[in-house]
């Protein structure tokens, strides 16, 4: 397993590889990928903010972006920043995450994760489902992932009671 | 006081099981322990020197008779019959055993308590006055806002592996209890000019290696904005805070290295992208965990109650704690009343299980059964009747916890130092312990008037030296330990950072050191001058050279 | 674990069992919590030796932290650390005589 979303172990259709379709491409590879009529797909690391990806949104059909560390948080921030800007596409958390940030990266509007071998060899990919339904709901309204918040739900139970 | 409803309960009881799983697959390899630690320190679990510490989460220094008496409990069995509260308003206990952490977790669960975010690189535990609720010079409550801070940033999905941890604190009173400015946010409730009531929010104020004073990054937020302006910060934190050098990495370096006004415009431009509505928590919320703050049924009584007058006069000793240990409360008739745990010679913040029981069961008694946790490690029994004082007063002297030396030269705030942490690089209890044997006597105390003393045992600063009115830092110097001393800090609404008024000294030679630097105050003082009023009028001047000369007299 | 800072001899390995916290002692045949019982390594293939069992003993869940320390025997012979931090850790809270080793063990 490296590559996982909310259902389990996902076929990977994405290469790295030049030539390939569809392709990730580096983040300085970008522009001459965009000049092509082909799916594109992008890589960054989490240095790369948001104004330097926004133009391009309805071409990019994959933003890849780089935990160097599972440690490293900016990367939930650059996706959920790329959720309020109103990017659609698919967005994909690659790096050693751990099974218990599974969770977080879903809520901050990551769609899948690309593990390095050693990790997901660790920690096998009902580990991450299992850890992904640790809690049957939290308290940020703005980070969710389909269920309500507990918030929402104290709301729809004063309704109820109304 | 707040009470889970059925949702928080559910979710500390799947946080438990969370943790007991995390636990299990430490042992069974599929994570690394350098992937568990962060785990373990975010449900309060650090490695010590002799042991595990646990340290839970007294949210906003708020604790029920039943938590206290949980608590009590939980260090009868699981620790070593005590527990240390600190300058977070949390409780650590210094000896529980790894395998038994799930177990005690679920024992806080009962009584609606976590150890969540009480560690680690995320926002931790809030705190807030201990006199919240029954300040007379209170704005407004400030518990409901930090109940609604604590929901929001538990388990924030973006927020939860930060550069660096981040501490909140809330203030609802001009007068700052809670050292706001020494925190990476503070909040303030404020009144504006068309009496609005809404929010102050300084940013980048902490200690540590390098301490700061928080800068005001918006002077007024209206109440319904908050939550959204919070992620606005947080965000731009996470995204731009430095994660080359883990001592660069809190935010006050940020805002430091950038200008606040850059900050605040970074800060201000994403508040602005914000859809509020999906962040901010709406006004039946909001009104929902007010209501669990309400006053308690208090009596109507007259302002000052006869009996309790009668019995001052009467008793010299109870009216000298009664002075020093109360402070106004704005229900007629009714004192909030701080439970000093500086006992001479004594651990600071320490209280063992029986005194936790005892304080429990006077809560019952006196004070509709709630206690408050200070950041001065002092506990708090919120609404006393005037008229009760005395009995009080005599249940606290069986129990051994009715020393009169609130804000006074013994209460000082200490860290564990070097007997318990593994970061520390000097021991800070036994400096505590061997000053308030030398300031013992009350007249004494009383005659100095109030002064901080805040020892902390390494740069870390648990113990807030930089402001303190005296602070002591210990280090290690040439294999030994070494204490630097700061004067003129101050943690309050005149928050000052201390400064260094010569080289270090060793552990001897503290107490006469400190004695030396009151001297010089009690010589130069003015009519009603306080030390640290005394300390800004002089300049470090006078003090340096009564140091100095002392270090001078060491060597020679 | 620090096996690239040179410990200065006599030394002896400390560190703490996973999950009880308690510091634990390297001997001549496991872990003790006596510090009496610690293995003195004289010379540098002993203390490679208890380096390597310390990589077997995290590897194996047994402790955390383990770290090699310079000591002094004193009259009794018994180990005692050279830095104050690591006398500490092995004698327990200074002003609580009551706990730590210093009380199960008369640690001094």
């Amino acid at each position: 397993m490296s590559l996982l979303d909310r259902n389990g172990v996902k076929a990977e259709i994405w290469s790295r590889e030049a030539g390939a379709t569809p392709r990730i491409v580096p983040f300085a590879e970008l522009a001459e990928a965009l000049s092509g009529n082909q799916p594109v797909g992008v890589e960054i690391a989490n240095t790369v903010r948001l104004p330097e990806l926004e133009p391009h949104f309805d071409r990019l059909a994959l933003i890849a972006i780089i935990f160097p560390s599972f440690s490293d948080g900016r990367g939930f921030s650059i996706a959920k920043s790329l959720r309020n800007a109103g990017y659609r596409g698919t967005l994909r958390a690659v790096g050693p995450l751990i099974a218990d940030q599974f969770a977080y990266a879903l809520a901050c509007g990551f769609d899948e994760v690309e593990l390095p071998p050693d990790v997901a060899s660790r920690q096998p990919v009902e580990i991450w489902l299992a850890a992904a339904r640790a809690f049957r709901a939290t308290y940020q309204t703005s980070h969710q992932t389909g269920g309500q918040s507990i918030l929402e739900q104290r709301r729809a139970a004063r309704g109820i009671q109304r | 006081m707040y009470r889970y409803d059925e949702f928080d309960e559910a979710f500390v009881r799947e946080r438990v099981a969370q943790f007991a799983w995390q636990v299990k697959r430490r042992l069974d390899g599929s994570l690394t322990d350098d992937e568990f630690k962060p785990l373990r320190l975010k449900n309060g679990v650090y490695l010590q020197l002799h042991a595990y510490m646990l340290r839970i989460a007294i949210p906003y220094g708020t604790l029920s008779s039943r938590q206290l008496r949980q608590l009590a409990l939980i260090g009868e069995k699981y620790d070593r019959g005590y527990g240390h509260f600190t300058t977070r308003q949390n409780l650590q206990f210094n000896w529980p055993k790894l395998r038994d952490i799930p177990e005690i977790l679920g024992l806080l669960a009962d009584v609606e308590m976590h150890a969540i975010q009480t560690s680690g690189n995320c926002i931790r535990n809030v705190t807030a006055d201990q006199f919240a609720g029954v300040a007379a010079d209170e704005i407004e409550d400030p518990r409901p806002v930090a109940e609604l801070i604590r929901q929001w940033s538990t388990l924030h999905p973006e927020f939860d592996y930060l550069p660096r941890k981040f501490k909140i604190a809330v203030t609802g009173a001009p007068q700052d209890r809670a050292a706001i400015a020494a925190h990476d946010i503070g909040i303030g409730v404020v009144k504006n000019d068309a009496g609005a009531v809404g929010y102050r929010i300084l940013v980048g104020g902490g200690l540590g290696r390098t301490p700061m004073i928080g800068k005001v990054v918006r002077d007024f937020l209206p109440k319904a904005d908050l939550l959204a302006y919070l992620e606005a910060i947080l965000r731009v934190y996470n995204l731009e805070g430095r994660r080359d050098n883990k001592y660069k990495a809190r935010v006050k370096i940020l805002v430091h290295e950038i200008g606040i006004d850059e900050f605040r415009a970074r800060v201000e431009a994403e508040f602005a992208k914000l859809d509020g509505p999906t962040i901010n928590a709406d006004p039946e919320e909001v009104a929902r965990i007010a209501a669990y703050f309400a006053p308690p049924a208090y009596e109507k009584l007259p302002p000052v109650s006869r009996a309790y007058e009668a019995m001052k006069a009467a008793n010299p000793a109870f009216a000298a704690w009664a002075e020093i240990n109360t402070f106004p409360h704005r229900q007629p008739g009714y004192a909030a009343v701080t439970i000093s745990l500086k006992g001479i010679g004594e651990a600071p913040g320490d209280a063992t299980s029986d005194q936790m029981c005892a304080v429990a069961d006077l809560a019952d008694q006196y004070s509709f059964s709630e206690i408050r946790v200070t950041h001065a490690q002092n506990l708090v029994l919120p609404n006393v009747k005037q008229a009760d004082l005395f009995a009080l007063w005599q249940k606290l002297g069986a129990a051994g916890i009715a020393e009169a030396n609130v804000g006074l030269i013994t209460d000082i705030i200490s860290c564990p130092g070097l007997d318990y942490c593994a970061l520390a690089t000097a021991r800070s209890i036994p400096i505590a312990q061997d000053l308030a044997k030398r300031f013992a006597d009350l007249d004494q105390q009383r005659n100095i008037g109030p002064l901080n003393i805040k020892i902390s045992g390494c740069i870390n600063a648990c113990g807030h030296h930089h402001v303190g009115h005296i602070g002591i830092l210990g280090l290690e110097k040439r294999g030994a330990e070494s204490y630097q001393i700061t004067l003129g800090g101050d943690a309050t609404e005149n928050a000052a950072i201390g400064e260094i008024i010569g080289p270090g000294i060793t552990a001897e030679e503290v107490p006469d050191a400190i004695e030396r630097l009151v001297s010089v105050y009690l010589a130069e003082r003015q009519a009603g001058e306080t030390f640290i009023e005394a300390v800004r009028r002089l300049g470090l001047a006078p003090f340096k050279a009564a140091f100095t000369k002392e270090a001078a007299d060491v060597a020679a | 674990m620090s096996a690239q800072k040179k410990t200065p001899l006599p030394a002896i390995l400390l560190a703490n069992a996973l999950l009880d916290g308690d510091v634990v002692f390297r001997t001549a045949s496991g872990w003790s919590r006596d510090p009496r019982e610690a293995l003195v390594a004289e010379d540098e293939a002993t203390a490679n030796r208890l380096l390597d069992e310390a990589r077997a003993a995290f590897a194996r869940n047994e402790v955390v932290d383990a770290d090699l320390v310079d000591i002094t025997r004193d009259e009794a012979g018994v180990p005692v650390p050279n830095h104050f931090r690591e006398r500490f850790k092995v004698k327990g809270p200074s002003h609580r005589p009551d706990l730590g080793k210093q009380a199960e063990f008369g640690v001094r």
